[in-house]
């Protein structure tokens, strides 16, 4: 079921994890982002809409996308521990 | 490593065919948003397990194949009934009413205001996206004025369709709601705003403190004809100019818990006045009489059957009277309907009676036909009713039961003497005394009434033992 997100973002930094087969191309994450470091895809998704993508770096583990996106399942966002940061 | 995501939902949602993990929702509704922040709210708060969310028709009647609690649906705009019936019955439990401006706002808006003015103890979430959305984008009670929609397609006007209606307003004036609030879910800043508000409202359910109520400003892309931003743009600036976004109140910190719902009674609780009639032991071979009584209004048939329950119930016997009338007091059709039986009633109807009691011709008419083959047919010989016109296969019995009551002094007192034919005729299966004995009760209020009742019983089963004879005799 979960498909494994293509974010490419690095692990050590906070960043968004979006399951693009979930995502139904609102553009809500996109415009809710405080750093503009989401965009849209320049594919069609399995909906046949062109899903958030992040851009591979800036985020800030601020969680805006993950409020405003509508759909349970499209984006996650991953903050490592301090400790290990 | 922190991971924000979303809590209290299904794995899967079992909506259709094979399992998803995506809603139904159109793309930027904001259904989801709210959905994500209610489910991050009873998971922090600890009450996921001991939810129920009332579903409602709309856009959201699909909720509970998400939100991962218990779960019910209730009719059109009838959730807020369905919560104060769970939260009556299973004291303990956080209930929550989902509904948008159509179930809630329209069809159910009495069911809304008289469960806020009870003051119950459930937290309503109201989306209000000022359009029905599930039906195609129809002029909601909370449309704004000017704003098109495919039933007002030149845009509503006041003249036309009225103003819109301001729920948390209407709300605000009733005295028993602990919370009232209105947030928005156009942006992060309002989505964090609705996110405490939600918290607000289920914390009240949590510690027993009442009603609370939170509307929501919610885009609908699909039905304003915009994208997800632009309409998350017309719920910022159109509809909060319409809607300000408020805590109307918050008596939270005053408000008391309250006491615990009284347990309702069950059916033989309720009839516990009744328990000392319960059917005699032993007594199972009773066959069970169905009984009709039809005339008009006046005659006296009603209360043939409650003295004919009433006697049955003085016998031992279950007793139901179901009686129909119209709104007149005299006059128009009535008819009442007496089931006598050794075991509970099921229904108190009978499609096929036994016995039926007509007074006059329009009451044959409608209901010989219906008579139980083998069974008894009474007319006032007024309803002038022929032995031909009878039903086949139907025992017929004509009483001058005006004509004797009339002789007799009391023209009113038709139906004493059909109550003696019928304990003459031994129709009811059950004993003179009893019915005696409920014709005397019949007149508990007017003591002086009894003895000529009386008399009439007697004459009248006198004339009856010289021209009837006895059912099957």
């Amino acid at each position: 079921m979960n498909k494994k997100p293509a974010d490419g973002g690095d692990k050590s930094l906070p960043r968004p994890v979006i399951h693009e087969d979930y995502c139904k191309g609102c553009g809500r994450c996109i415009a809710a982002c405080p750093k503009h470091v989401l965009r849209f895809k320049s594919t069609l998704n399995r909906r046949s809409v062109k899903p958030a993508e992040y851009v591979g770096e800036g985020c800030i583990g601020c969680g805006f996308c993950f409020y405003n996106c509508p759909e349970p399942f499209a984006v996650e966002v991953h903050t490592p521990d301090k400790k290990t940061r | 490593m922190n991971i924000k995501q979303s809590v209290g939902f299904y794995d899967t949602f079992e909506r259709s065919g094979s399992p998803t993990r995506d809603t139904h929702y159109c793309a930027g509704c904001g259904h989801g948003i709210l959905h994500k922040l209610i489910c991050e709210a009873l998971v922090d708060l600890g009450l996921q397990d001991r939810t129920v969310m009332v579903n409602p028709i709309g856009c959201a009647v699909f909720g509970y194949y998400y939100w991962d609690v218990g779960n019910i649906g209730a009719a059109h705009g009838r959730a807020q009934a369905v919560a104060t019936a769970l939260n009556r019955t299973l004291p303990g439990r956080v209930v929550i009413a989902y509904q948008g401006d159509g179930d809630l706002g329209a069809i159910g808006f009495n069911c809304t205001f008289q469960a806020a003015s009870r003051g119950e103890h459930f937290a309503t979430f109201f989306v209000n996206n000022a359009t029905y959305g599930m039906t195609g984008g129809q002029l909601a009670p909370t449309t704004l004025i000017g704003q098109k929609s495919a039933t007002s397609p030149a845009g509503r006007s006041a003249a036309h369709e009225g103003y819109p209606l301001h729920v948390c307003e209407t709300l605000d004036q009733l005295q028993a709601p602990v919370y009232i609030a209105r947030c928005s879910l156009a942006d992060t800043k309002r989505i964090m705003q609705a996110r405490q508000a939600i918290r607000k409202a289920l914390e009240i359910q949590r510690d027993g403190k009442g009603y609370a109520f939170v509307e929501f400003l919610s885009p609908c892309p699909t039905n304003l004809g915009m994208d997800a931003i632009q309409a998350a743009g017309f719920v910022a600036n159109e509809m909060e100019r319409e809607f300000p976004l408020k805590c109307f109140r918050d008596r939270s910190a005053e408000a008391e818990p309250l006491p615990a719902p009284v347990p309702a009674p069950s059916p033989s609780e309720f009839f516990a006045g009744d328990a000392a009639d319960a059917p005699v032991a032993g007594d199972d071979d009773f066959v069970e009489k169905r009984m009709k009584f039809a005339g008009y209004g006046g005659q006296g048939i009603l209360s043939l059957g409650i003295a004919i329950a009433e006697a049955g119930r003085f016998a031992g016997r279950q007793a139901s009277w179901f009686p129909s009338y119209g709104p007149e007091q005299r006059g128009g059709s009535a008819s009442c309907t007496v089931v006598l039986s050794a075991k509970s009633i099921g229904s108190p109807d009978a499609t096929h009676p036994d016995v039926l009691v007509c007074m006059n011709r329009p009451a044959f008419e409608r209901f010989a036909p219906t008579v139980r083959p083998g069974g008894l047919l009474i007319c006032d010989t007024l309803a002038g009713v022929t032995p031909a016109e009878a039903p086949a296969g139907v025992r017929f019995v004509q009483v001058p039961a005006t004509e004797l009551a009339e002789k007799l002094g009391v023209p009113r007192a038709a139906n004493t003497v059909m109550l003696a034919a019928l304990a003459t005729l031994g129709a009811t299966g059950l004993p003179r005394e009893q019915l005696l004995a409920a014709l005397d009760a019949s007149f508990a209020k007017k003591p002086k009434l009894i003895p000529v009742n009386r008399k009439i019983f007697e004459e009248a089963g006198a004339w009856c033992r010289e021209h009837l004879a006895r059912a099957g005799g």
